[in-house]
């Protein structure tokens, strides 16, 4: 039997994620496909936590913990200070939607149009998990979150980020999913030999904020792309898009929703609308699409 | 060599003597010559840098964190506005012990807009934990910052060089521009204990519950207090190299002194010249000019001030619902102390309102008049 | 190269301690397998050796063992039950059903 991922590991056990936490396996992931010349900058997120406490860390790399919407420009600093020194290291900004979304985009956005030479990984759990799942500009339509709760869930859908983030022209952007691993590495690796700035936004499922089962989160990560809510692409210059992976049949979206309980009060209505609204982001990508 | 130039460009040629290896900064009025000036170096290929031209001063810090955390010398240049919006960051540089270095120039914070000289923005970042110099003209400029390298980079802590706007940072000076060999020699290669890098790999800054933070926090004062020493001890073997000393603070005409006027930065300058037409009427009156203003140098104000009868301080900032920020730090190292002078605060010249030598006078000469300080503030020039 | 501890590090003095907040030991201390109310039971008759448990495993908690059958080596899945915190991924996606939640005793 052949392992299709890489079998070494970089990212130790013992860290503090929750069960189930899409963010740690897609961490496993990235760490497989970039190796040990990797470092990490990591803004207020889930995983300024997950990687443990001083003086502990999980992840084998050096990972500098930085302000919450300084994930980009922290990276673009340590990138400049390898270049000076004439080290050849992957510098990955590693964040979560809120430090993408919200409160980092513009960092990101700089550090996009300089096309500073750093790795950004967006792992998306849709709402701002680490402090007790507030909504985010990522937080999908209808859902509930601590601040958008049943009575008024979300009433705008989720920030196009990977448009506003092609529309920056820079040379590689993907999507990811855990339940892909092999997709998603195989993208880590594509990304690690390109110069510029790579954009990585990676669906991430998160048990205790969509109110999931932990033991459905590869189920999700699967569904999220089988439904084409999270449609598994790759984008060059912001101008050539291509799907990774071809969806034949794709799924009723309720099969997703009904599986978090984030979306349990959603009416049939609702459920009807969220599938227009997914069919019609379909039709808009797949005109793009080479 | 001596060249004409403007404080901004000194503080450019200070960052380039100094070799600077990143430089991260957004343009902001009057700081944006010091980083015209770097660009060009960079591009030249007169200064071995990476500019990184980032889209704001709060990316500026952020990003001259994460270089001076790989082991790089660091240089940003920012002023008001910019420095208010670097904030959060600064408290990050000071937590990661990265000796960045930083020129700002002190501009009235808004609103209203204000483009002119005031200390408020600097003062206002007191408690981050960064060094603060204050300059009294260009060459003293130029020489903060290699200082400021040589001392941040030993006691792992960012240092800022302030100057005023426009009074210096557009007004041409000649300034002697040291030998790049002897900068070499006085500065060496930046070498931390610590650093980002694969082959040693460490994460920095993550979570430290209340069994470890205090002890970090005590370690960052204790490395304040012996910048103490490290300032007086730099500013001398800068003076034994280049010929210009320099100190925690500066004095003028004290020997004898029974009066002292303290300030700061360029308004000490004017002071000086108010002081020889005041010696020259036979007022036995000093200078004291405060130009390291974190760490404190309490010991320094103390020893100066205990000879004397009546001391004022200058001050181009105040602490709203307080006084001014010079005057409640040398009323702050008096208290305690035996045999200390009244000690009375003045505010003055704020948005940039000009402070020429005759106010001075009248400042002091109002000073001499009061039995004791009744209040925190005296006015001057506000018209009211 | 940090190192592993037996134990959470606490510094008993200032003077023991770095000057910043950084890392010099690894995790493994945090033995994470006392979250786990479930615990999986690979069933070796039925597993297949796909490693799919392995893939999926956030912690990582599942090492591959090689072991030799029938001439051919073999990736044989262990659960190590120190870190696994029994999310249930490993028998949510198993293909032949060969992981099973077992409750864990008090």
């Amino acid at each position: 039997m052949k392992l299709t991922i890489p079998e070494k590991e970089v990212m130790g056990h013992g860290h503090l994620a929750c069960q189930g936490c899409g963010a740690a396996l897609s961490m496993r992931y990235a760490l497989k496909s970039l190796g040990k010349n990797t470092v990490l900058s990591v803004p207020a997120c889930c995983w300024s936590v997950i990687d443990g406490p001083f003086p502990h860390s999980a992840v084998n790399i050096p990972l500098f913990h930085t302000a919450f919407e300084t994930a980009a420009s922290t990276a673009s600093g340590i990138k400049a200070g390898f270049e000076m020194q004439g080290k050849d290291v992957n510098v990955v900004a590693w964040a979560g939607d809120g430090g993408t979304y919200d409160i980092g985009i513009q960092a990101l956005s700089g550090a996009a149009e300089r096309n500073d030479d750093i790795i950004y990984v967006c792992y998306d759990n849709e709402a701002y998990m680490n402090t007790g799942v507030q909504r985010s500009s990522s937080t999908p339509w209808g859902a509930w979150t601590t601040t958008t709760p049943i009575k008024h869930p979300k009433d705008r859908p989720k920030k196009d980020i990977i448009g506003i983030m092609a529309a920056h022209r820079i040379p590689y952007l993907a999507t990811a999913s855990p339940a892909y691993p092999e997709d998603m590495i195989q993208k880590f690796i594509k990304a690690k030999d390109i110069k510029g700035t790579r954009f990585l936004l990676i669906i991430s499922p998160c048990p205790p904020g969509w109110k999931s089962d932990p033991s459905n989160t590869i189920k999700l990560a699967r569904l999220a792309v089988q439904t084409r809510i999270f449609p598994l692409i790759e984008v060059k210059n912001g101008q050539e898009w291509k799907l990774t992976k071809k969806v034949h049949k794709p799924k009723p979206v309720v099969e997703y929703l009904r599986l978090q309980g984030r979306f349990r009060h959603l009416t049939e209505d609702d459920i009807a609308l969220i599938q227009k609204n997914v069919d019609e982001n379909w039709e808009i990508l797949s005109r793009k699409l080479l | 060599m001596r060249k004409v130039m403007i404080g901004n460009h000194a503080l450019s040629y200070g960052a380039k003597l100094s070799r600077a290896r990143v430089i991260a900064a957004y343009p902001i009025t009057p700081q944006t010559d010091v980083v015209e000036l770097l660009s060009e170096m960079c591009a030249n290929g007169e200064l071995d840098a990476k500019f990184i031209k980032v889209e704001s001063e709060h990316s500026a810090m952020a990003a001259s964190v994460g270089a001076s955390a790989t082991g790089v010398r660091t240089f940003t240049a920012t002023s008001s506005q910019g420095l208010a919006l670097m904030h959060e960051v600064l408290h990050w540089a000071v937590g990661a012990r990265t000796p960045v270095v930083m020129g700002n120039i002190n501009r009235a914070l808004g609103p209203p807009w204000s483009i002119w000289t005031e200390q408020n923005d600097s003062l206002s970042q007191r408690d981050t934990g960064w060094m603060q110099v204050y300059a009294q003209n260009n060459q003293e400029v130029l020489d903060s910052v290699i200082q400021a390298y040589k001392v941040a980079e030993e006691v792992q802590l960012p240092a800022m060089v302030v100057l005023a706007a426009f009074v210096l940072s557009h007004t041409s000076e000649a300034v002697e521009i040291p030998e790049q060999e002897k900068v070499d020699e006085f500065l060496p290669a930046y070498q931390p204990r610590y650093k980002i890098d694969p082959e040693e790999p460490h994460a920095f800054g993550g979570l430290t519950d209340p069994n470890g933070y205090f002890e970090l926090r005590y370690q960052i004062q204790k490395a304040m207090e012996g910048a103490i020493s490290r300032w007086e001890e730099v500013g001398e073997e800068f003076g034994d190299v280049f010929g210009r000393k320099y100190g925690l603070v500066e004095t003028y005409k004290v020997s004898d002194a029974k009066k002292l006027i303290i300030s700061s930065a360029t308004l000490a300058s004017t002071a000086r010249t108010a002081i020889d037409d005041l010696r020259k009427r036979g007022e036995k009156v000093g200078l004291l000019r405060i130009r390291v203003f974190r760490p404190f140098p309490s010991e320094k104000v103390k020893s100066v001030l205990r000879s004397i009868d009546r001391a004022m301080v200058i001050d181009r900032n105040i602490s709203f619902g307080a006084s001014g920020i010079f005057y409640q730090e040398v009323k702050a190292a008096c208290y305690n102390e035996e045999n200390m002078p009244p000690i009375f605060g003045i505010i003055t010249g704020l948005g940039g309102r000009d402070v020429r030598k005759e106010d001075i006078i009248q400042m002091y000469e109002d000073v001499m008049k009061r039995d004791k300080p009744k209040s925190d503030i005296i006015w001057k020039g506000v018209r009211v | 190269m940090p190192k592993a501890t037996e134990k959470q590090i606490f510094f008993k003095t200032v003077g023991d301690m770095p000057p910043l907040a950084v890392s010099l030991f690894t995790m493994d201390y945090n033995k994470t397998g006392t979250w786990r109310n479930v615990r999986p039971v690979i069933d070796y008759g039925k597993c297949t050796f796909c490693a799919i448990c392995w893939k999926y495993c956030p912690e990582p908690a599942i090492k591959l063992e090689r072991v030799e059958e029938n001439n051919k080596e073999k990736l044989k899945p262990i659960i190590d039950y120190d870190y696994c915190k029994g999310c249930g991924i490993c028998w949510t996606e198993c293909p032949v059903g060969a992981i099973h939640p077992e409750e864990e005793a008090e």
